[in-house]
């Protein structure tokens, strides 16, 4: 069975930021982010810094959102320039709980533009298997990025997925509960 | 179903039992092995293990292959998992199939060639090394790895397999934390990584569980609390007795069930779990449209029904379920009882009720006897005070005991009686039905002529004769 989704081992950028001491963590707004000593947390931080000084091409943080709430990020996505995506915008909400990285974050599209794609449902549930059973704590929320914008720009045809209708009408509202069947595959982006 | 395991569990002896006696205390966690009870009915071999011994068995298993292969230990256990503790079939797919597909099949690192590490440590200039799920930089002695390379700090991988064993329930398929690497986390891993004793214990459980359950030879006695299980040497359809005094069907795991075959009786209990509540309900509240069959619950007074199925929308009446047509007309009326067409309508109604007849009328007898079967276990309480009380009146104890081996055997009669209309219900008729049949007669005559000497007030004579005779009925 080919999981969509699957994207090159390690090839992560390496996190520089790590030398930023915990007292830089500004958001845009000026707003302090308020630290807390739980590893959970400690690792958001790292990450966040990261994604904000490094951000990979097309992907930035909504830090005004992460700085009221650390558990809920909005990050936005821009369609890869050649690709049926090129010149849309997206918005991806990431959902984290006290378990993260152990467990996986809950993410779906979220505003008005849902990319058409044939594993996005159009209420913004993905059907990506590092989002439920591929999860492994070293992935992050940079590498989930890359693997959803790498999803897009390897489509060839923008349609829902077949069953979208039924699904949206029947679906959790956590799409982490739906119990998905990883079909297809697509091709590396190298990152 | 349940409550009748349970109440057999109880029943502490069976006749057929050479060990009875042991069977009187109470089963205990720590007791020694009790290899000696192995035990041959019909020369079927087969011993009860405690978890203890289950734990043995696994590492006489591993022990016995490493003889051979001299692989890690750890890696021993990987791979007999993998082939489902089939000794045999490890070793052949060992020598006969390319080792590098072998061990990658296993979901091991090759031990004989193992490769360059792919993702070298990452040792900056501080000489830390990052790990990559804290994003943290530690000494390397605190980060740690499999033989794939891939290190992370032993907090983090203390917490990922706690998760992974105690949210997810896995225990020897926990794969290595990084991404897309399906390399397992061996046992003593876990155990050295995982700081919570209760996770530990979770953990051992786990893949003792996983030891029985894809071991074709072991199975867990179903009785509820009870935390052995039977070892054979080959699987049959035979009766075994765990030491809780459980007897259970070796191939299905379902109570003796002799004389249905398993396949059997499996098709019966979800034939019973699937129609007979419903099919009770159909019997007593619907008629069958008599032109589509379709069954039809009548929900207002008027007798003229209207068939509501689409394509056939039929017009008959309920009561006597000819068709309609006639009923409105002065020189009909459904009164009149030897109207041909009524007759055959109610015929063809008959033949398809007839097999939900046949099926109730087996089902009944079926539930009838287990119904009784839990109540006999009421009769182990009665009997007993009974035999305290003859024991007073100058009756030695040996003396006293056929009277519990009396219920022992009615327990039994009752469980055959209860399956042998199972296997009724699936014969086809022919003599050997009737010669069936009367046996089976015989054997419930005689069973309820015992369960009545065992109920009401007995002597001490009649009660030896009817046992003899119930034994010698008994096939």
């Amino acid at each position: 069975m080919f999981k969509l989704g699957k994207f090159g081992k390690k090839e992560k950028s390496k996190c520089e930021i790590l030398t930023i001491l915990p007292n830089d963590c500004v958001a845009k707004n000026g707003k302090k982010l308020i630290l807390d000593n739980t590893r959970w947390e400690k690792r958001l931080h790292k990450e966040l810094m990261s994604l904000i000084s490094e951000p990979p091409p097309g992907v930035t943080v909504d830090a005004e959102s992460v700085s009221e709430n650390l558990s809920e990020w909005k990050i936005n996505i821009d369609g890869v320039e050649g690709t049926l995506y090129e010149g849309e915008h997206f918005q991806l909400l990431f959902k984290f709980n006290n378990k993260y990285p152990f467990d996986s974050p809950e993410v779906t599209f979220i505003g008005t533009n849902i990319p058409i794609h044939p594993h996005v449902y159009s209420n913004g549930h993905i059907c990506l298997s590092i989002l439920t059973e591929d999860w492994s704590p070293a992935l992050s929320v940079q590498s989930v990025c890359l693997s959803i914008s790498s999803m897009l720009s390897s489509c060839k045809e923008k349609k829902r997925p077949a069953d979208n209708t039924i699904y949206v009408k029947t679906c959790n509202k956590n799409p982490k509960k739906t119990k998905w069947w990883y079909h297809g595959k697509f091709f590396l982006m190298s990152f | 179903m349940d409550s009748d395991e349970e109440s057999f569990g109880k029943s502490d002896s069976g006749h057929n039992s050479p060990t009875d006696d042991e069977d009187d205390f109470p089963m205990e966690m720590d007791q020694p092995p009790v290899k000696e009870k192995a035990m041959e009915t019909d020369e079927y071999p087969y011993e009860t293990l405690t978890t203890e011994n289950i734990v043995q068995t696994m590492i006489d298993c591993i022990d016995d292959i490493n003889s051979v292969l001299n692989l890690p230990k750890t890696t021993t256990r990987i791979l007999l998992n993998h082939f489902k503790w089939d000794k045999e079939k490890l070793l052949e797919r060992y020598f006969e199939s390319n080792q590098e597909k072998f061990f990658r099949d296993a979901h091991v690192v090759n031990p004989f060639n193992k490769p360059k590490l792919k993702n070298k440590p990452k040792v900056p200039s501080s000489g830390l090394e990052e790990c990559e799920i804290c994003l943290s930089t530690f000494p390397p002695n605190m980060m740690t790895g499999l033989e794939c390379g891939h290190r992370f700090c032993t907090n983090c991988w203390g917490e990922y397999l706690t998760t992974k064993i105690m949210e997810e329930g896995l225990g020897q398929t926990i794969a290595c934390a990084a991404h897309n690497c399906d390399i397992l986390v061996d046992d003593v891993t876990v155990t050295k990584l995982v700081p919570d004793l209760r996770v530990k214990v979770k953990y051992q459980l786990l893949i003792t569980n996983s030891f029985v359950e894809c071991n074709r030879l072991l199975r867990w006695c179903p009785s509820v609390d009870c935390t052995c299980a039977i070892k054979v040497q080959y699987v049959e359809y035979r009766p075994v007795q765990c030491r809780c005094g459980h007897i259970f069907c070796f191939q299905c795991g379902e109570n003796w069930h002799d004389p249905v075959q398993c396949r059997i009786l499996k098709k019966w209990i979800k034939k019973c779990d699937d129609d007979s509540e419903t099919s009770n309900w159909i019997a007593a509240n619907t008629k069958e449209c008599p032109n589509c069959n379709v069954t039809i619950e009548k929900n207002g007074g008027c007798n003229h029904m209207v068939c509501k199925n689409q394509s056939c929308k039929y017009d008959f009446c309920w009561v006597c379920l000819g068709p309609w047509e006639p009923h409105g007309s002065s020189w009909y009326n459904c009164n009149r009882y030897d109207e041909d067409e009524a007759k055959a309508a109610r015929d063809a109604q008959e033949r398809l009720r007839s097999s939900l007849a046949r099926y109730l009328h087996y089902y009944n007898r079926y539930m009838n006897h287990m119904q009784s079967l839990k109540f006999e276990h009421k009769l182990y309480a009665s009997v007993k005070e009974k035999m305290e009380e003859m024991q007073q009146h100058n009756m030695s104890w040996i003396e006293v005991q056929f009277l519990k081996k009396a219920v022992d055997i009615l327990c039994q009669c009752r469980q055959t009686l209860m399956y042998t209309y199972v296997f009724a219900y699936y014969l086809k008729k022919n003599n050997q039905l009737l010669i069936f049949e009367d046996n089976q007669k015989d054997l419930e005559s005689a069973t309820e002529t015992l369960s009545e000497y065992l109920e009401r007030d007995i002597t001490s004579e009649n009660l030896a004769d009817i046992k003899q005779k119930v034994q010698d009925k008994y096939r």
